[in-house]
């Protein structure tokens, strides 16, 4: 049987229905490349959650938690190391930029565990208190990101080797979404691979399917789970930092304004389908910049209209799982 | 008769019924307990969320619902009373239409996301609930022409509620407006309350249970569920009339924001989930500890609030007023 | 005598409200096929679940090569050497057919004598070696389900209705694969409604009813006994399948 390669050919279709109605090419280059880069930041939040989910049928709603505490641990670490930020030199910029979002990845992961333990694991299976307890988690570490970093918002400002823009003749392409859409790629390379190619990824897979049988089969998928959701926190705290970034202003309520993009990429690539969070991130990033240029108002609602007519289209989203 | 307005649903503890007699008598007769234009105030909006709560109590506790878009409906019948005040003047015809127009966008809405989306799981429902709330914030934002945007709408109410008016020594139109919001407030919570310990309430409740066998026995489960949306939706509306009616302005950030949905998700989950007065508990810790707690606590007091809440859904799902009633 | 390899005692199981097993006992030896029989709804899946763990006794005793296994989570009681066919086959739609057997194989690649002897029991799936198996028919469907449960030696295999909706050639072709297994060191329990599958392959058998096994015994004289089987299958002189 072939692949239903059908869901990828909307990215292209997107960008050359859009290209009519934006007008010029230099702004539809832009606005293309601005929306693939936002596309993948989300992408890169969002995959964690679709596994999660997939896997064991837990959805965190404080999975903003860690994007808000990514966003702040790889902005304090950028103003920590303020003159590699400032230099102008691209080396040193990713010198400091490298350290920053890695401590964002680490601090959200280990966070992730501790909300795994503590928050997520006695309420498996039962949704209710699941949508209650992960909303009260993060209530809780919005609060606790304002003790420890103070209420008022932080200001951040892009490297200076990364800021303005790539001119090819009339196009414009700003070079800071450059590096999100090499970042988010290479995330994107990273799990599919892993998915593909590891007994891991495979093990992965096979849970998403049918998490009984992979019992069944003597593997201990309990643990698998934990290793995912850290995985799935600590991919949330790279977007949040990165996403911080491109934001410049940092404030702790940063996760949750971008948690609903993020629910509803995963809901239109499918739950438990990372091929699909991919494609419909991209949608997703592409629509809101098309339509933010276009009728600024409503961005947020065309987002809303794509995920109702891909709905109407495949109910269970791009890619629905098979479950058991 | 007590018992009858209560619709037989009784404290069954002496400790809930004093307290929700201190609070009764406490918001009755505030003007003069706690004289004061912030103390009033206070009084004024534990009254509308003690009614937003409990429209939520019977969303979340008695159907099984949960809905991050409940701020919503509070939002449009807030606004429908502040844009029709603005643009028709302040009189109560203008009050009459911005309720009955609101109350009409609220159930219509209802009725749309319960046949859309009751069907969906649990958590599809919850996340598309809140995409919707954000898009609608959003959209109060951005339609400054009809909503004020971000600044919101400042209107001037009709003539018996400014406090300039005067009828008799020492009544002023505050106090009937404070008395307008305590007595509305008081019948819907009767009105919910009766709503609940009828057939339609056990309904619910045997659905909230077990679905499948309430669907099974032959209850229409989309039916009771939407109807019941329908209900917590004008009720929320009519909350936000109040607010209206008693703020005098109306912005994004008091009647749609995160923030108050937060604020009601603790109330009735630390006041008691399903047990309405755990709503009424709720909402007068919640507010009190919003204008007063801040002195005593600094300003983290959310932070305890939130750690409350998640221990409360572990341990204590009937909260504040089941652990009152144990005894 | 040697200590069974499996035994229940007393099991009983529940699921949420419903009592479906109420005290099961039997024995399964070393060695050889034991058919688990039974009307619809007597228990026998239930039986198997609870076995592996899927589902737990609230009371009784489950013992495996003289282990009491009857907490033990699935993984654990999985790596003790016992394979699970369930009813629905739970191949892995997603996967590949050779992805399906890597995740069977726990200990390593496959071993390719295994392989080989797969490949030429159940030709299918070597032709859809590198493709998803959501694509095969039921047929091949269950026949990866058995290879995944053989893939590598294990001392127990448990097959849930293994003829279920397949095609007279294939069960055939799925008899002779079974008499192959069990003449080698595998041990071998299968639920089954199709007697005449069952009386073919089963050295010993247990009959299940209402929760309980109501009978015990080898195989021969259970197929003989015409009275027997109509009492406890409903079976009557001419209704095999």
């Amino acid at each position: 049987m072939k692949r239903d390669w059908l869901p990828l050919v909307l990215i292209p279709m997107l960008a050359a229905a859009a290209f009519p109605l934006v007008g010029s090419s230099s702004s539809w280059v832009t606005l293309t490349v601005a929306g693939l880069a936002m596309g993948l930041m989300i992408f890169v939040m969002a995959s964690g959650l679709t596994l999660t989910f997939g896997l064991m049928d837990v959805l965190n709603f404080g999975h903003g938690a860690f994007i808000a505490v990514g966003a702040f641990v790889a902005a304090s670490v950028m103003l920590a190391l303020g003159t590699w930020m400032q230099a102008d030199s691209l080396w040193l910029n990713l010198a400091a930029f490298l350290p920053a979002v890695l401590a964002a990845m680490a601090v959200s992961g280990v966070l992730g565990l501790a909300f795994e333990r503590v928050i997520v694991r006695p309420v498996y299976g039962q949704h209710l208190k699941q949508i209650l307890v992960t909303t009260g988690g993060l209530i809780v570490a919005e609060q606790l990101l304002k003790v420890v970093w103070g209420p008022d918002q932080i200001t951040l400002a892009r490297p200076t080797a990364l800021r303005g823009a790539i001119l090819l003749g009339d196009i414009a392409i700003e070079k800071y979404r450059l590096l999100a859409v090499i970042v988010g790629l290479i995330v994107f390379a990273a799990l599919a691979l892993t998915l593909s190619r590891t007994r891991i990824g495979l093990l992965i897979r096979a849970g998403v399917e049918n998490g009984e049988m992979v019992e069944a089969l003597g593997y201990r998928i309990r643990r698998l789970f934990v290793g995912v959701f850290v995985v799935g926190s600590a991919l949330a705290g790279l977007g949040g930092g990165m996403w911080g970034l491109y934001q410049e202003t940092i404030t702790a309520a940063i996760g949750a304004q971008v948690i609903v993009l993020v629910f509803i990429v995963i809901i239109i690539g499918g739950l438990g389908s990372v091929g699909g969070c991919f494609i419909g991130a991209l949608l997703v990033g592409l629509t809101a910049n098309y339509i933010g240029f276009l009728a600024p108002k409503v961005a947020l609602g065309s987002n809303i209209l794509l995920m109702a007519l891909i709905l109407l289209w495949r109910p269970q989203g791009l890619y629905p799982v098979a479950k058991r | 008769m007590l018992r009858s307005l209560l619709s037989d649903d009784t404290p069954r503890s002496r400790w809930l019924a004093i307290a929700l007699l201190a609070i009764l008598v406490g918001l009755a007769f505030a003007p003069f307990l706690f004289p004061g234009a912030k103390s009033l105030n206070v009084a004024a909006r534990i009254c509308v969320f003690i009614v937003l709560a409990a429209s939520f109590d019977l969303l979340l506790g008695y159907t099984g619902i949960v809905s991050f878009a409940h701020t919503m409906f509070f939002g449009i019948g807030a606004y429908g009373v502040a844009i029709a005040l603005t643009r028709l003047g302040a009189g109560w015809d203008a009050v009459a239409i911005g309720v009955g127009a609101s109350l009409v966008l609220a159930i219509v809405l209802a009725v749309l996301i319960g046949l859309f989306s009751l069907r969906l799981r649990t958590i599809f429902f919850a996340m598309i609930t809140l995409a919707v709330a954000s898009a609608v914030l959003i959209l109060a934002s951005q339609l400054s022409d009809i909503t004020g945007g971000e600044d919101g709408l400042n209107y001037r109410l009709p003539m018996a509620l400014r406090p300039s008016f005067r009828p008799f020594e020492g009544v002023t139109g505050r106090l009937l407006d404070y008395y307008l919001v305590f007595f509305v407030s008081l019948a819907l919570m009767l009105a919910l309350l009766r709503i609940v310990n009828s057939p339609f309430g056990s309904v619910l409740m045997a659905i909230r249970e077990n679905p499948f066998r309430a669907e099974a026995i032959g209850y229409r489960t989309v039916v009771y569920r939407t109807l019941a949306s329908c209900i917590a939706a004008a009720t929320a509306a009519l909350a936000g009339a109040l607010l209206a009616l008693w703020s005098s302005q109306t912005s994004p950030d008091t009647t749609l924001s995160f923030d108050i949905m937060v604020d009601i998700l603790l109330m009735v989950v630390i006041g008691g989930m399903g047990t309405m007065y755990g709503a009424v508990i709720g909402a007068v810790l919640l507010v009190l500890a919003q204008n007063y707690l801040q002195a005593l606590v600094g300003d983290r007091w959310l932070l305890w609030l939130g750690v409350a809440f998640i221990l409360c859904v572990y341990f204590f799902p009937t909260g504040i007023v089941g652990r009152l009633r144990r005894r | 005598m040697p200590e069974p390899l499996l035994s229940l005692r007393g099991v009983k199981t529940n699921i949420g409200r419903y009592h479906i097993l109420h005290g099961v006992e039997f024995e399964v030896a070393e060695g050889g096929l034991t058919m688990l029989l039974g009307r619809n709804g007597a228990g026998k899946t239930t039986t198997l679940r609870t076995i592996m763990g899927l589902w737990r006794a609230h009371e009784g005793e489950i013992r495996f090569a003289g282990r009491d296994i009857a907490k033990l989570p699935t993984p654990d009681i999985a790596r003790l050497g016992i394979a699970y066919v369930p009813e629905s086959m739970a191949i892995f739609g997603d996967l590949t057919v050779h992805e399906n057997l890597i995740l069977a194989a726990r200990s390593g690649p496959p071993d390719q004598k295994r392989l080989d002897w797969i490949f030429a029991r159940f030709e299918a799936l070597k032709r859809f070696w590198h493709l998803p198996a959501g694509n095969l028919s039921g047929g091949q469907k269950q026949m990866l389900a058995v290879a995944r449960a053989i893939i590598e030696p294990r001392r127990l295999l448990l097959i849930d209705e293994p003829t279920k909706g397949l095609a007279p050639a294939i069960i055939a072709n799925m008899i002779a694969a079974f008499r192959e297994l069990k003449d080698g060191s595998s041990t071998l329990l299968v639920v089954e409604q199709n007697f005449a599958f069952a009386r073919q392959l089963g050295d010993t058998v247990a009959v299940m009813d209402d929760g309980k096994v109501a009978h015990a015994g080898g195989m021969a004289a259970f197929a003989a006994d015409a009275g027997l089987q109509q009492h406890l299958l409903g079976l009557g002189m001419g209704e095999h399948q």
